[in-house]
């Protein structure tokens, strides 16, 4: 380790362990001199017995209510009982992931476990839908959704992600957020040159990279349709664009009456001369309105027979006029009603996001094919949803607040809610949460979070960003097909563990360079026991078990020098980082 | 204090009381690993290297020419060495090893979506969405490479391809996906002494064993076994298999210096070094547009290239009949020429390669019509490819998995072995 910090920066690397180790000594003989008070650590607030009614976050919205209503009978009616509830420093983990996309700091989960106030998870809950954190996570997570993860060309990243980061940071009504990016048109900037000029008018709008995306090859809509009715609506009739459906009732008619909504679109890219380099370059990518001259749209049976398909969505027709506006007519109609589609597939899908399953697996199947579990509790949460104007905040709030949403996720001690386990393929009943693998930005951020990595010689959070994005490349394989679909290689692989064990992130955290955590760790803390506390805290959001403590403290005990105990540390440090406690969403 | 070498006498109390567990760990292992032979390659390992043609291939402009017919587009069949048997101009090399390959031209495969075509090509299910199937590597991965106690690295690579997922069959049995170019990222522990490597593995135990036992389903332990995969492999001298430009540089060039002539080169060493199952991506299959000028000038040259080196280089060392060779994508494309001159997709009718691994090639088995638009002879669906190569990797058909939900599954959703190829 000393060998490697020599070679990346050899002078600096050997002056801040020479530190850090006369700062550890000072630390513990002043800590020696001043008391020998073992610092016992809080564990949190003590709730009452699961699935009797009892438990409360401090919310007190009827719909909560409802929701672990439904959910406590559907147990009885599958007779198990639930897990218990999740102590403080398993939730306050899992409520940080789920909400503001990466784990608490060592502080925020020392704080939160330690505070005594009853209604404290209702009172997180609601200061993680306000902080900014909230805004990047969801709108990393749509950004994904509608562009992938790769770099797509003549589609702008940061264009798709202002469109979503307005509607989260303003938390605006989702049937607002999907009419609007149904019927956009405008330009995005393609070039990742800041100072290229904008072209003339100022119709600039991040929205149309959604449909840029879908519109890699000339393919007639078909990959914007696919796309939309399983994004926004929860269905997958991708495959009805050759056959009927062979599970559910879509029909090949269906697709192309769906796909003609989408007819009267085109994409332009516009390229510039490059003094610099003499070539043409990418400038800037526009949606625009396609003049089609037939009403109609023809396609093609497996037999060869020609057919003709006319406007229309779950058999509402609309005008088939070549010259109306059908985008907009679409959005009208898949926002229309006390529980469409649009709703049911963004409560579906959040649920999912929170729980690991949703109502229906996958959450973008939906359809007489798949029929959900609890389906009253699916519509009662898509019909308030709706009521209250499409509030996406308030049905986070609605989950997280649940009485399911704060079990733990081991089964039962008895292991009689065994059955409830959905990777094996039985359908979910939330009787205890389900691990969910971290996304690599979750991963990227709690990792960041963890470590303070880019605080020891890196560049500042605006930089993290862009160096997350580069990280995260390593992992995405493309398949290059009209669908613009991609894979990532990341959950569970080896390439992962590599990562994880040798990778530019790991090496920076577990040096002691001045900024990093590690450093401020050993520091900061006057004794061995606080100090591998601290390291539990910021990693595991919790403190050591009383007898991983023990065998930390024997272990200490054992190490004569300072030098010792650092690399001790390190490699503590390191093995938390690289657990499967770390890397799971628990 | 002290800035010398840590003192190994405390190091090794450390090691005994934060890792009391070492002793028993899998992971120690790696020491022996150090030690191993690389000498010990198995040469009568069998193996099966499969081709994936991301996007769907055109079928139809490369194995079953269609002269004549409004959907015949512009190239000509040549002959080739197996009698009566003609492939597309633009394939000349492949033509002159075509004994030691097969064709089945009579594939019906319903899934002309990416997704699912991919998946049932690769699995021989169709999606279902309460059962993940394991993609065939995977299979051959729990079947072959389990026996294999040898095998220090993956016993499933895929080279830059989307090979799907292990399913019920986990996580140590997902492939191990790497690019063309042998760089293996963060596999180099950067001067990592054995013994800190082992402190810090010792740690981890402790920590992960007690996650484990908090049971909270079978992600925690399924990452467990992945790290010893991780360390075993980033201690091995196996590695050396992913590192092609160890090959001579004319080897290099036979194979074509693409992503795929060096992913075909690398699968060979890894087959040398008794990996079993080994996927190959090309991709840029997918021509909605402009289909023959592009596989003329630059699909088909580099496909010619590497299939003609790999089945000349297996032939030349005496692997041929031990490596069976698939070549697929996820389904064909439309015998009708579209107005942007490129084919769509077509899963109704189309052509699936096969080689080597001792089956009785040269031929074409299945045939379409005069429009490549139906099957005129009986029709193969993925699980009977599947079925063949198990066949020659000697996997016995009887063989059956079981879900997580206990339901039986057969090897290869129950398929045939074509009786033309294994006959």
């Amino acid at each position: 380790m000393t060998r490697l910090l020599q070679r990346s920066a050899p002078r600096l690397a050997l002056v801040g362990l020479v530190t850090v180790a006369f700062l550890v000594e000072q630390a513990d003989a002043q800590s020696r001199r001043s008391s020998r008070r073992s610092s016992r650590p809080a564990t949190g607030l003590t709730y009452p017995e699961s699935g009797t009614g009892q438990f409360t976050t401090g919310s007190t919205d009827p719909v909560v209510a409802y929701v672990n209503e439904r959910l406590t009978q559907s147990w009885k009616d599958n007779e198990i009982k639930p897990s218990p509830v999740a102590s403080d420093a398993e939730w306050v983990r899992r409520v940080y992931l789920d909400i503001a996309g990466r784990i608490p700091t060592a502080e925020e989960a020392r704080e939160f476990i330690a505070d005594s106030d009853t209604a404290k998870r209702a009172k997180l809950i609601d200061k993680l839908l306000d902080s900014p954190d909230y805004v990047q996570h969801l709108t990393t997570t749509w950004t994904n959704l509608s562009i992938g993860r790769g770099n797509v060309r003549r589609v702008s990243r940061p264009g798709m992600a202002k469109f979503w980061r307005e509607v989260f940071a303003k938390n605006r009504p989702w049937d607002e957020a999907i009419v609007e990016l149904m019927t956009a048109e405008g330009y995005a900037m393609v070039t990742n040159d800041p100072d290229v000029p904008r072209p003339e008018g100022d119709d600039e709008n991040g929205a149309i990279n959604y449909w840029l995306a879908q519109m890699q090859m000339q393919d007639d809509m078909v990959q914007a349709t696919a796309k939309t009715a399983r994004l926004f609506l929860g269905m997958q009739v991708q495959c009805t664009q050759c056959h009927n459906h062979p599970f559910n009732d879509w029909k090949q008619d269906q697709f192309w009456q769906f796909n003609s909504f989408f007819r009267q679109m085109a994409s332009r890219n516009v390229r510039r001369y490059d003094p610099e380099s003499g070539r043409q370059v990418d400038w800037y990518s526009e949606v625009t309105w396609r003049n089609i001259d037939r009403a109609e749209v023809l396609f093609e049976k497996r037999s060869g027979e020609l057919r003709v398909a006319y406007p229309a969505y779950l058999g509402k027709e609309i005008d088939p006029d070549p010259f109306k506006d059908r985008r907009k007519a679409f959005a009208e109609l898949i926002v229309d009603g006390d529980a469409p589609m649009v709703a049911k597939a963004m409560v579906n899908r959040t649920w999912g996001q929170l729980f690991g399953y949703g109502f229906t697996k996958p959450v973008d199947d939906m359809g007489p094919h798949n029929p959900p579990v609890n389906p009253e509790l699916f519509d009662r949460l898509t019909t308030e949803f709706v009521k209250g104007r499409y509030d996406v905040k308030q049905l986070v709030r609605w989950i997280a607040n649940s009485e399911a949403y704060n079990l733990t996720s081991a089964f039962r001690d008895d292991a009689s809610n065994e059955i409830d386990n959905p990777a094996a393929g039985e359908s979910p009943l939330f009787s205890h949460m389900y691990v969910k693998s971290l996304t690599p930005e979750q991963l990227f951020d709690s990792l960041l979070a963890a470590t303070e990595a880019h605080e020891a010689g890196r560049g500042g959070w605006e930089k993290a960003e862009q160096q997350r994005n580069q990280w995260m490349q390593q992992f995405v394989i493309a398949f290059n097909t009209d669908e613009n679909d991609e894979a990532t290689t990341f959950n569970g692989t080896i390439p992962q563990a590599l990562m994880m064990m040798n990778g530019q992130l790991t090496k920076d955290a577990v040096s002691v360079k001045e900024g990093g955590l590690l450093r401020r760790a050993l520091v900061e803390n006057k004794t061995d026991s606080a100090r591998a506390e601290y390291l539990f805290l910021a990693t595991l959001s919790r403190y050591p078990t009383a007898d991983e403590a023990r065998k930390l403290d024997a272990s200490f005990k054992l190490l004569q020098t300072d030098k010792q105990k650092i690399t001790a540390y390190q490699d503590l440090f390191w093995a938390l980082l690289n657990s499967n406690e770390f890397i799971f969403n628990h | 204090m002290s800035l010398l070498p840590t003192d190994q006498t405390s190091r090794r109390h450390f090691l005994q009381h934060m890792a009391t567990a070492a002793t028993t760990i899998p992971t120690l292992q790696f020491l022996s690993h150090l030690q191993a032979n690389a000498q010990e390659v198995q040469k009568k390992n069998k193996a099966c290297i499969l081709m994936w043609m991301g996007g769907g291939p055109p079928t139809i402009d490369i194995w079953d020419l269609k002269p004549g017919s409004k959907n015949g587009g512009e190239f000509s069949p040549i002959d080739t060495a197996a009698p009566g048997v003609q492939i597309s101009e633009h394939m000349p090399e492949t033509a002159k090893v075509f004994d030691d390959l097969s064709i089945i031209r009579s594939m019906s495969t319903r899934e002309a979506d990416h997704g699912r075509g991919r998946y049932y090509m690769h699995t021989a299910y169709v999606p279902n969405p309460t059962v993940t199937h394991p993609t065939f590597g995977s299979v051959v991965s729990h079947t072959l490479g389990s026996q294999r106690k040898e095998l220090e690295i993956p016993a499933f690579v895929s080279v830059g391809a989307p090979s799907g997922s292990p399913g019920f069959l986990g996580m140590r049995n997902a492939p191990f996906v790497v690019d063309s170019n042998g760089r293996i990222r963060n596999a180099n522990m950067d001067g990592l002494s054995p013994e800190r490597l082992k402190t810090r593995l010792g740690m981890l135990d402790i920590l992960e064993d007690n996650f484990i036992a908090t049971k909270r389903g079978e992600l925690p332990s399924a990452h467990k076994d992945v790290y010893n995969s991780a360390v075993n492999l980033m201690t091995s001298k196996q590695m050396a298999a992913f590192q092609v430009d160890q090959e001579k540089p004319e080897t290099v060039e036979k194979y074509g210096a693409n992503n795929f002539g060096r992913g075909l080169l690398m699968a060979r060493r890894l087959v040398e070094t008794g990996v079993p199952f080994i996927e190959v991506g090309m991709g840029g299959w997918d021509l909605h547009n402009n289909v023959f000028q592009t596989l003329s000038t630059q699909r088909l040259p580099q496909l010619d290239q590497g299939i003609s080196a790999l089945v000349s280089d297996l032939k030349e060392r005496n692997m041929l009949d031990d490596v069976v060779l698939v070549w697929m994508g996820e389904f064909g494309r439309t015998p009708r020429i579209n107005q942007g001159v490129g084919r769509d997709h077509w899963a109704a009718s189309w052509s699936v390669m096969l080689g080597g691994g001792g089956l009785n090639n040269g031929q074409a088995v299945g045939a379409t019509d005069r429009d490549g638009v139906g099957i005129t002879t009986k029709s193969y669906l993925p699980g009977d490819v599947w079925a063949t190569v198990s066949h020659a990797l000697g996997i016995p058909m009887d063989t059956v998995f079981t879900s997580k939900l206990g339901r039986p599954m057969k090897l290869a959703n129950g398929g045939t072995p074509i009786k033309e190829l294994v006959g």
